[in-house]
């Protein structure tokens, strides 16, 4: 007997009992018996528990009087640094970690050791009764009949026709979220005016770089003359404009045809916004003459005009075509001659605007 | 009328001045009615119930937290120039959000202190009903009646990243500002409407004065306002259905074995609650979480490398990650009737989040059509007991994990000092292979754990004691289980495959071969639970060893 289970007389003989048309599975012994607890058995263990209760709810205490001590005492008036700063949220946390966990703790541990921790079973009921249900189709069909929507048709085709027209204000209302897009992302600030050519300044003081100043190997943050002197639309101006420039070895570039005179003596200027999804190509690795953009690792090769040579993006960075002017700063000699930054659905309808 | 049927009721006086009070409300709003409903209603108990109360406590801390910051955030997009206590940032020209957002760190006392619990509960959150959503899903909580309240958890997972991240765009840092570029970009790429979307969001061109304010709204007004509809809907569902419990002895789908609300279920959950808030408040306290004030306010172009979304943006920046631009001689952007598409973006934007989210929206239905299992269900399925659903759930949670990898393949690269390009190879290949790989590996984990189970139920478990029989034999003892352990290892259904049927015109449908194929893929290799019969072959065959057993025991006493 004592082979088959734990050994206790009551249970022992499920499997020789059980019943006839049950063989092929196992009955369900039902809930298991319960098991009492230290705390309801003896009252020491009970007293110790409730002490222990009791000690975590005035941990909670504690933990507040620490959040108000740390509130009030610790100054941030002027010069306060970012130390001081720093203890102050660190005593805050800390004051309120101990006032909820205390008091989370505390009851949790209530709960489990001295609360009824019998489990009980009750009964599931039907989500719904068939005699709701039949009540229910009777209803509805009741109101249907009422509104006598089925018997005039030429109500209910006039109501959906009403109805599904009525949200149209409701969209058109939005119509003045945004401008239309237009043409404003052909174009950059880089384009000439008045005939006069725009000067690459570095970024962000804008102070205009000579050609003698690129030394080979050595790049620039650019940004277009009087983009600092803008009052509106300064972002949305650089967002487009930012420019890298960089000198390479002459020999090392190979521009295509078309292309030859938009550098000056191995120095390029290249669009800095990704054409993947319009991060900042920051990283320019000087050894191998690639471009890193670090969002999503799309890397353009400097020697092949920026040409894609791994990861997500699939058009080459536009150039930006410059020269230098006769006091021998470097300028554009138009804007980019394409759309700069992600494509878009309109792009190459603009890609072709600007080169006819 | 009226008066003769009061004059009727028996009257009832409180008298304690609590009873008064309790007594007053009660007669105008029947609430022993609800109390009695309510009172003793049963839970049941388990520590995997906990992260959707985890979710629940944690939007709480966020109505909480987020009110706070309210009173001192300004969403505009002017333009100011710094002067608070932070003097790196000295007269730095920045947004009035930037400004207004380093002024609450530093100049509001527990400003900081109440960002990152802000910002720590907003991880926390989408985590707790993601790793909630997967425990539902491994155990089949999602089955009949619950398919509505599962799609109703998708919903709310949705919203909860939703209001993620038009929460983390607010501080108009460079780091969200980067972020905003990208979505930007995303957007850009949807064919025919992207331009007009774009400028529609951002009021004109990208960054433009207008999007920090309308993301603002969204944050702290529709979105929470849904997400806590969704949260009444999820939990008058929850009370509707009655809890799911694991199967064990004495529970079954006629019954809900627990504890009452009142008083031990309603203490532990309501205790949990300040457990979840000091937990949030001790990260909040001791890491770091978006120093703001490290990155500067928006510039469209300085970066930092080794830029990250906040964790559950990460898929889907990985995804972006992962899909090369050009393959060969072949771009995926391409210019058809005149404009352009592209496809790089495109695809894995919308493509891996569409067809993970369809999936799970979809599967308590797919699941029914091919088992054609039509009860109800308040019994939880043991992860190992449905193979194939367990191995499907594996499947889609690599696959997440792999584009979740990709958002730190920078990072995955400078640790271990590997080639950034090598990793993002090795990912492309897990992208296609690493489910595959998933389902397998989880579909036999899972049988053998049946197997184990079955094993364990019919000889007993492993006492690790050695003995020798009188004939020189060496075996070890066996401690059968008692009948309470081995009804949770026997006590499930072990579903066969169902063939195709014909229908009510006595034709088989491909619809239905087609059922009938993926009930096969689905059910094919089971392990049947161990029957009474069984467990009387294993005894008659080990009863001289387990006797031998309880012999040994009596010498060494």
């Amino acid at each position: 007997m004592g082979n088959h289970s734990d050994g206790s007389p009551n249970h022992s003989g499920t499997v020789a009992t059980a019943g006839q048309n049950e063989v092929e599975k196992f009955q369900d012994p039902g809930l298991p018996p319960h098991r009492l607890r230290l705390a309801d058995t003896d009252p020491k263990a009970a007293k110790r528990a409730e002490r222990q209760v009791a000690l975590l709810f005035g941990t909670s205490v504690v933990g507040t009087l620490i959040f108000l001590v740390a509130y009030f005492a610790i100054d941030l008036g002027e010069g306060a640094d970012i130390a001081t700063i720093r203890l102050q949220n660190a005593l805050l946390g800390v004051g309120t970690a101990f006032a909820m966990l205390g008091i989370g703790t505390g009851i949790v541990h209530w709960a489990k050791a001295l609360m009824p921790d019998h489990e009980v079973s009750e009964e599931r009921h039907a989500i719904r009764t068939e005699d709701d249900r039949q009540a229910a189709v009777r209803i509805v069909d009741d109101i249907v009949d009422e509104t006598g929507i089925k018997r005039r048709p030429l109500i209910r085709n006039t109501l959906l026709g009403a109805v599904a027209l009525a949200p149209l204000p409701a969209l058109a209302i939005f119509g003045d979220l945004g401008p239309r897009p237009d043409k404003a992302l052909s174009h950059t600030m880089w384009a000439p005016v008045e005939g006069k050519l725009k000067r690459l300044t570095r970024d962000p003081d804008g102070t205009p770089i000579k050609a003698s100043d690129v030394t080979l190997g050595s790049a620039f943050h650019v940004i277009p003359e009087g983009l600092n002197e803008l009052h509106e639309g300064k972002l949305n101006e650089k967002a487009k404009a930012v420019v890298l420039l960089m000198r390479l070895d002459p020999a090392s570039l190979n521009p295509s045809k078309g292309r030859e005179d938009w550098g000056y003596n191995g120095i390029v200027a290249y669009s800095k916004i990704c054409t993947h999804v319009g991060c900042p190509v920051a990283l320019y690795e000087q050894q191998t003459h690639h471009l890193l953009c670090p969002c999503h690792q799309s890397t353009f090769d400097l020697t092949q005009e920026c040409k894609v040579i791994f990861g997500p993006a699939s058009r080459p960075l536009p150039q930006l075509p410059i020269a230098v002017d006769d006091e021998g700063y470097l300028v554009a000699t138009s804007d980019f001659k394409e759309p700069v930054g992600p494509s878009y659905w309109e792009r190459d309808e603009h890609e072709r605007i600007i080169n006819s | 009328m009226s008066a003769s049927s009061t004059a009727k009721a028996p009257a009832f006086v409180a008298t304690t001045k609590a009873g008064r009070i309790t007594d007053f409300v009660d007669a105008r709003v029947g609430g022993s009615g609800i109390l009695r409903e309510f009172g003793r209603k049963v839970f049941p108990d388990h520590w995997s119930f906990m992260f959707g109360e985890v979710a629940l406590y944690s939007f709480v801390i966020l109505l909480l937290s987020g009110t706070f910051l309210t009173f001192f955030f300004d969403p505009s997009m002017a333009e100011t120039h710094y002067d608070g206590s932070y003097i790196p940032l000295q007269n730095v020209e920045m947004s009035v959000a930037y400004s207004s957002s380093l002024d609450i760190t530093f100049d509001v006392r527990g400003g900081l202190f109440m960002r990152q619990v802000h910002h720590w509960s907003a991880l926390l959150f989408v985590a707790s009903i993601a790793v909630h959503m997967l425990r539902v899903f491994f155990t089949g909580a999602f089955r009949k009646p619950r398919e509505m309240n599962w799609v109703v958890g998708g919903v709310l997972l949705i919203l909860a990243m939703a209001a993620g991240f038009t929460g983390y765009s607010l501080p108009d840092d460079l780091l969200s500002g980067n972020g905003l570029r990208i979505i930007d970009g995303v957007i850009k790429s949807i064919p025919v409407i992207g331009t007009y979307t774009s400028f529609f969001l951002f009021g004109g061109e990208f960054p433009g004065t207008a999007v920090i304010g309308r993301l603002y709204m969204l944050h702290i007004l529709l979105v929470p306002a849904l997400i806590l509809l969704m949260i009444v809907l999820h939990l008058f569902m929850v009370v509707v259905h009655k809890h799911t419990q694991y199967p064990g002895p004495g529970r079954n789908d006629g019954n809900v074995v627990g504890y009452p609300l009142g008083p031990v279920y309603a203490a532990k959950a309501g205790g949990f609650f300040f457990i979840v808030f000091g937990v949030v408040a001790l990260m909040a306290a001791f890491f770091t979480i978006n120093p703001i004030w490290n990155y500067g306010p928006y510039d469209p172009s300085p970066v930092s490398a080794g830029t990250q979304p906040d964790w559950y943006i990460g898929f889907v920046d990985g995804a972006l990650r992962l899909m090369p631009g050009v393959i060969g001689d072949f771009h995926f952007e391409y210019v058809i009737f005149g404009y352009t598409l592209t496809l790089n973006v495109l695809l894995p934007a919308l493509v891996p989040a569409g067809i993970l989210f369809t999936i799970m929206f979809m599967y308590p239905w797919i699941e029914s059509w091919i088992t054609k299992d039509n009860r109800e269900h308040h019994v939880l399925d043991r992860p190992r007991n449905a193979p194939t659903r367990t191995a499907i759930g594996v499947a889609g949670f690599v696959w997440y994990c792999v584009m979740w990898a990709a958002a730190g393949s920078d990072l995955i690269a400078t640790h271990f000092h590997v080639s950034l390009n090598d990793v993002t190879y090795w990912l492309r290949t897990l992208f296609f292979i690493g489910p595959v790989i998933a389902y397998i590996v989880a579909k036999r984990v899972a049988l053998a754990l049946q197997r184990k189970d079955r094993e364990i139920a019919l000889h007993g478990r492993e006492t690790g004691r050695i003995v020798r029989l009188p004939h020189g034999e060496f075996i070890e003892v066996h401690a059968p289980l008692d009948e309470y352990k081995r009804y949770k290892l026997v006590g499930f259904e072990s579903p066969v495959p169902l063939p195709a049927v014909p229908n009510d015109h006595g034709i088989v449908t491909r619809k239905e071969k087609q059922r009938a194929f993926l009930s096969r893929w689905f059910f094919e290799d089971r392990v049947a639970p161990a029957t009474p019969a069984e467990l009387e072959a294993a005894h008659g065959h080990h009863a001289p060893a387990v006797e031998a057993a309880e012999e040994s025991k009596s010498l060494s006493h």
